[in-house]
């Protein structure tokens, strides 16, 4: 069923410019509050492309994050793969849910993203403080409508978009 | 939306789910232990280093454009001023190099005199930064040299100004730097004045580093320049690390409250230097030449 229109490469080039955003410099004030790209991209895949190994996908995004953030190899793995469990999970009900209440799922599966992140930073040594956790849920939350349509349009083209 | 829906029926979103989820994430922290307690990961990190390699490269493009259109657009006004300037300082720097000639050869002689081993010469390597960012509470800098170009685990990474931080992990072509400000980072130092040793640590904000457990009644004072020592660990001694900037006795604790400013440039660093160790030391002109032969990378 999956036919043309679906177009399979759209995950991994999203994943991939995820992945240079997260490492796009910010200015300082600005920086505390970056969105969860990669964890952001996933959800979508896990709701709407729930049939293309979108755990796979979370375990590799995961390891390039890890290297490219300098983290213990597995910290992002694990966040991104728990994160991924509920969209994957529900993915047929949130497709029916209007995109104002996704924006506030969103922000409540980016949380199980940083919860994890800041489990193992407790853990590994490497604490700074909770407060700073609760930026990028904002941030996941305001730029989710504009991710969503841009990877629709990219995955599905034009027409589908309504 | 049924276009979003393609083969959803092949979808287990049953046990075989929650089982999938729990397997990897079960992989992935067997996989942090064994990062943590092991030097197994090193190969696969250093693979990964690799591959995320050319997205550092693309992001750090916008800044390198910046950088070239600001070349670019000079005036030759604004050129002869910098080369006017830079022929000045250069002058100064050399009339100073001729006595440091001299004080080298005096001091040489004075530790044979002691029997003392020779001081470890060093030799330098230039590296850019990459303008990438890695997470905004790590004092983490990327540079464009890796286990490719020499560059190893721990190396003592300065600038033109003083120490910068010491390499956290090598890839083959890129390497990550620990600055002296992260809050994970301490070295050993001594106060010039005085040869007072004590611990600089790093606090989480670019222009300040903490001097924590030294008692009330230290001799320090605003202004002391801090600089490594021979117990520096990893990195060489005496180069400069910072300058106190503030002395605050606490008369109800144990300790006075140091703080004191890093000599580096750690935000406006663009290029950095990587401090090698040779077992025989070296005169001055060996280094400086090892220093131009790069320095047009």
């Amino acid at each position: 069923m999956a036919g043309p229109r679906d177009r399979a490469w759209v995950g991994p080039v999203a994943l991939i410019f995820a992945l240079g955003l997260s490492a796009q410099p910010l200015p300082g004030w600005l920086a505390p509050a970056r969105p969860d790209w990669v964890a952001l991209v996933l959800i979508y895949l896990g709701i709407h492309t729930p049939q293309r190994l979108v755990l796979v996908q979370a375990v590799m995004a995961g390891l390039l994050l890890d290297a490219l953030q300098g983290t213990p190899l597995g910290q992002h793995v694990l966040a991104l793969v728990v994160c991924c469990y509920l969209p994957l999970k529900l993915h047929l009900r949130l497709m029916l849910v209007p995109i104002w209440q996704t924006m506030l799922l969103t922000a409540v599966f980016t949380a199980i993203y940083q919860f994890v992140m800041f489990w193992i930073n407790g853990a590994t040594g490497n604490d700074i403080g909770a407060a700073f956790y609760l930026w990028p849920l904002a941030s996941n939350a305001i730029v989710w409508p504009l991710l969503l349509t841009l990877l629709d349009r990219a995955r599905l083209g034009r027409r589908s978009s309504d | 939306m049924p276009a979003g829906t393609p083969g959803v029926h092949r979808v287990s979103t049953g046990p075989a789910l929650g089982l999938r989820t729990f397997l990897c994430a079960a992989a992935a922290v067997l996989l942090m232990l064994v990062d943590q307690r092991t030097t197994l990961t090193e190969k696969p990190r250093a693979v990964l280093m690799t591959l995320v390699y050319p997205i550092q490269e693309a992001v750090a493009v916008p800044a390198q454009l910046l950088d070239w259109s600001d070349d670019a657009t000079r005036t030759r006004a604004e050129l002869a001023r910098e080369n006017n300037r830079l022929k000045r300082e250069r002058l100064l720097a050399d009339a100073r190099l001729q006595q440091l000639n001299a004080i080298r050869a005096e001091n040489d002689r004075l530790r044979d005199m002691l029997d003392a081993r020779p001081r470890v010469g060093a030799s330098v390597r230039v590296a850019q930064i990459l303008e990438v960012d890695t997470d905004p509470f790590r004092h983490r800098v990327v540079i464009n040299k890796g286990s490719n170009d020499g560059v190893f685990e721990r190396q003592a990474i300065i600038d033109a100004n003083g120490v910068v931080g010491q390499v956290l992990r090598a890839g083959p072509v890129s390497a990550t730097v620990l600055l002296i400000s992260d809050p994970g980072h301490a070295v050993q130092v001594e106060v010039v004045r005085n040869g007072l040793r004590t611990v600089a640590f790093g606090s989480g904000d670019y222009d300040q580093l903490e001097i924590r457990f030294l008692p009330n009644n230290a001799d320090i004072e605003v202004g002391d320049l801090l600089v490594t020592t021979s117990l520096s660990g990893d990195y060489p001694a005496g180069y400069p690390v910072a300058e106190v900037v503030a002395v605050e006795q606490q008369p109800r604790q144990a300790f006075a409250r140091v703080t004191a400013s890093p000599a580096a440039a750690l935000t406006r660093m663009r290029e950095v230097l990587l401090l090698a160790p040779t077992a025989v030391p070296q005169p001055a002109a060996a280094e400086t030449e090892e220093a131009t032969d790069d320095g047009g990378t």
